[in-house]
């Protein structure tokens, strides 16, 4: 049997019966009461002396937080982290974001006001409260109006509680117990069922996340376009009969347009003997021995050659083509070590043409010398 | 009536009970619904159904299926959604606007309008999403870090309508919940079946109708109204930003903003008043919303229909004015050019009907102000036709026009999109109580005390 009273509660017939109650209970000192009625009665704040709402502060709070924030966001955005012009409009295009600002503080202050009212101030959702299911709620929920005088308040006795009522004009008076079984109720971390519930609810949220994260996000229902009757390059095709691939083996002898054989492969010897530069040294052969050089050579040979590049360091480092060893090389060498690699050094056939491998060799010549000039130098140039 | 303007007539016609007004509002939700609702129902699932169906094939076979073509390449998609953001903003209009300025004849339809507006926001987000073409990347549209490191471009009206919608949505959202709060806590407490009980149990999320609530919820009510109507006025501004901001003859114009929130609101009340006419005779709610609110809706239709006649008369007014040929040719071209037919259709349910609403028989009759609805909301579903139309269909350059023609699958979707409408709708009668209990109760005769022993004692209610 319930025996813990939460309080004593009365009901009232009129609008007037119900505010001149609550002034009754007001002015007779109770501190904890509560006037139920249907709708909100007009100048009852008054009469409980209640103060002054305090969700003001919270709209105001809320809003200018999304005022800053979007405002801020934006800026931060379309200013600094990826600054783009559009429309011929500034980095900082403010007056471009007001209808954004705006809408941020309605929406932030509008939610933020309203679910700190029902969860923070009101500390809803509570349907254990003590007055639900009771006759008392049942009849204020409609056409009655309620005062309750809680036990909690200082002054409460029962039998008191209920003359003051009476005195009120309440029609009638009742007593709420508490429900013992949710009074003694403490909640158990390791209760199965709510372990149940917590497991299926990270299933079902961490399921529906990866879903629409991962598959979702990148779904295209109707590719088409991935998908069309062609054979893709390196894949196996029964197209040229059994184990075959898509792509056909040459016939024996084939060899791509402009392809010339290199006859002097594994021979840097032969190659010096019979290799000569069959270019002169002009300016405009010089110039795309230079670009060429810059851009194949020279990230580990250094733009001087010297052997000192950016790619030091992650590379062997690369002697340097100033020294004797290298200035004593037939240009026939050279072609042979650009053509097939040596040491670390890849071949440069797929990049470099027979021409162009000539016009780099004429400007490494050209920085050799010009690295270990001797005095007759000056004296030609004169 | 009185001269006295504090002494406001009743919003609730003859002396009901608050017993009386719980058991008539609650009485759709406690009863099994008769034969008619079914085949209302039936109808709506079925436009729904061929919604879904030529969205679908749109999907497979994609945006070509509609009749868009290269210079319109926004038609019927984006007037359906300018169209059903439009017929959501009288929801919003009435339960903030009128709040404010204390209008107590909004009492009985203020549920029911915010309900609209958010189904008639459900309905238009469809179109842009379908009109994008892969509305599964939609989430782009939202500025959040990801692994492209690239952001939204918050300089764009189409950006800003993202924000503005999704915002209107969720405050109108709210702003209907939090009605619904007390409403739950009464059903719940009348209530007999025990699967009815836990669902309002949860909704009303253990309201106790305690004056220290109700002190903060009136609180609330007035932020959130406060809120409300500046963002009602952004939404359908905002809209038009989608045009006005473009360079397109026709559309870059500043009155937009204001002339499209005017249609909006005209649109919206329109359709209001058309389902409330059957709403209040089928669930009997004649004394609720009485014939004096649809009066009051009409000459809201009124004023609004007349503030866009006023739009229609200053748009060709200002293409003479400001000397620009293309802008001049684009408004003859309006009114006599290929889409004339479109443009009279406009101009006449939306201005020239309207203004019959002057006459007072006529602005009380019920099957008249029912065809003035239908039309107000035909002639306003033209005038964004018109508007997106012809401007791009007939634009700076003469090689690349061509006339818009509709598919099929165009009509199919639109009828889909009332259909989603109407069935939201026809849900939501019979779930939910469609006036506010609460505020009715508030709002009748002697519901509020008198305040004979105070000084204020003219001002009751009585």
């Amino acid at each position: 049997m319930n025996n813990t009273i939460y309080g004593v509660t009365g009901i009232f017939e009129t609008p007037d019966g119900i505010i001149e109650a609550a002034k009754i209970v007001e002015k007779s000192g109770y501190k904890r009461f509560d006037v139920h009625t249907a709708y909100p009665i007009h100048g009852m704040p008054k009469a409980m002396n209640l103060g002054p709402s305090p969700l003001g502060y919270f709209a105001l709070v809320f809003g200018l937080t999304g005022a800053f924030a979007g405002f801020l966001l934006m800026t931060w955005i379309m200013t600094y982290n990826y600054p783009l012009i559009i429309s011929g409009k500034p980095f900082f295009p403010y007056p471009a974001f007001i209808p954004v600002t705006f809408e941020i503080t309605v929406l932030l202050a509008s939610v933020g006001t309203v679910l700190g009212m029902l969860f923070v101030l009101f500390k809803l959702p509570n349907n254990s409260h003590p007055l639900h299911d009771t006759d008392y709620m049942k009849k204020v929920s409609s056409d009655k109006f309620g005062v309750c005088l809680e036990a909690k308040d200082e002054k409460f006795s029962e039998a008191a509680a209920k003359e003051l009522l009476i005195s009120a004009g309440a029609s009638e008076v009742g007593t709420i117990y508490y429900d013992e079984e949710t009074l003694n109720f403490k909640p158990n971390i390791f209760d199965v069922k709510f372990n149940v519930f917590l497991l299926v609810t990270a299933i079902v949220i961490s399921g529906a996340t990866y879903v629409l994260l991962n598959k979702l996000m990148y779904t295209e229902p109707f590719n088409w376009m991935h998908h069309q009757a062609r054979i893709d390059a390196q894949v196996p095709s029964k197209f040229f009969g059994e184990n075959n691939f898509s792509m056909r083996t040459p016939p024996k002898g084939t060899a791509a347009r402009g392809f010339a054989p290199y006859q002097y492969k594994g021979q840097p010897e032969l190659a010096e003997a019979n290799l000569t530069n069959p270019l002169p040294p002009t300016r405009e052969n010089l110039e795309v021995g230079k670009t060429k050089y810059d851009i194949y050579c020279s990230p580990c040979h250094g733009y001087h050659a010297l052997g000192y590049a950016r790619l030091n360091g992650q590379f062997p480092n690369p002697p340097s083509l100033h020294s004797e060893k290298v200035r004593n090389w037939g240009d026939g060498r050279i072609f042979h070590i650009i053509t097939e690699g040596q040491n670390s050094m890849p071949s440069y056939s797929t990049q470099l043409s027979k021409e162009e491998k000539w016009k780099v060799i004429l400007y490494v010549r050209a920085l050799e010398r010009a690295m270990n000039a001797k005095e007759e130098d000056i004296n030609n140039d004169k | 009536m009185s001269s006295d303007f504090l002494h406001e007539p009743s919003v609730v016609e003859g002396r009901p009970s608050f017993a009386d007004i719980d058991r008539q509002i609650s009485a759709p939700l406690d009863q099994k619904p008769d034969y008619k609702y079914f085949i209302a129902l039936g109808i709506s699932s079925t436009m729904l159904l061929i919604g879904v169906f030529f969205i679908g094939i749109t999907f497979y076979y994609g945006i070509g299926l509609w009749g868009n073509n290269n210079p319109v390449g926004w038609a019927f998609g984006i007037v359906n959604f300018v169209f059903w953001v439009g017929i959501g903003h009288a929801g919003t209009l009435i339960s903030a606007i009128l709040f404010l300025f204390r209008q107590k004849w909004r009492t009985g339809i203020a549920r029911f309008a915010e309900g609209m507006t958010i189904f008639a926001v459900m309905t238009a987000g469809i179109f842009p999403l379908i009109h994008v073409g892969r509305p599964w990347l939609a989430g782009y549209l939202f500025p959040y870090p990801n692994q492209h490191e690239i952001w939204v471009n918050f300089t764009s009206p189409l950006l800003w309508d993202v924000f503005a919608v999704s915002t209107y949505f969720t405050v109108s959202f709210i702003f209907w919940y939090v009605g619904l709060i007390p409403d739950f806590a009464t059903l719940r407490d009348r209530t007999t079946s025990k699967i009815k009980k836990i669902i309002y149990s949860i909704f009303s999320l253990g309201w106790r109708f305690s004056n220290r609530h109700w002190k903060n919820y009136e609180m609330v009510y007035l932020i959130l109204a406060g809120f409300a109507t500046p963002l009602v006025l952004s939404v359908h501004t905002i809209v038009s930003f989608d045009f006005a901001v473009s360079i397109m003859p026709g559309w870059h114009t500043t009155i937009f903003p204001p002339y499209f929130v005017a249609g909006a609101v005209f649109s919206g009340f329109a359709m209001v008043q058309n389902v409330l006419i059957f709403v209040r005779k089928i669930f009997n709610f004649e004394h609720i919303i009485t014939v004096d609110t649809l009066e009051k809706m009409n000459k809201v239709i009124l004023a609004t229909g007349t503030m866009v006649g006023y739009a229609y008369a200053m748009e060709f007014f200002m293409a003479w004015y400001s000397g620009n040929q293309a802008e001049s040719f684009v408004f003859l071209n309006r009114a006599l050019g290929p889409y004339a037919w479109a443009y009279w259709i406009m101009v006449s349910c939306n201005v020239v009907f309207p203004q019959l609403f002057w006459f007072k028989k006529l602005r009380r009759s019920l099957p008249f102000m029912f065809v003035i609805g239908v039309l107000v909301n035909v002639g306003m579903w033209f005038e964004r036709f018109v508007i997106i139309v012809t401007s791009l269909a007939n634009d700076f350059l003469p090689s690349s026009w061509a006339y818009f023609k509709p598919t099929l699958t165009d009509f199919g979707i639109l009828l889909g999109s009332f259909g989603l409408f109407f069935t939201l709708l026809l849900i939501f009668i019979r779930t939910m109580p469609v006036i506010s209990i609460a505020e009715v109760k508030a709002a009748i005769h002697g519901s509020q005390p008198t305040h004979h022993d105070h000084e204020r004692g003219e001002y009751n209610n009585e």
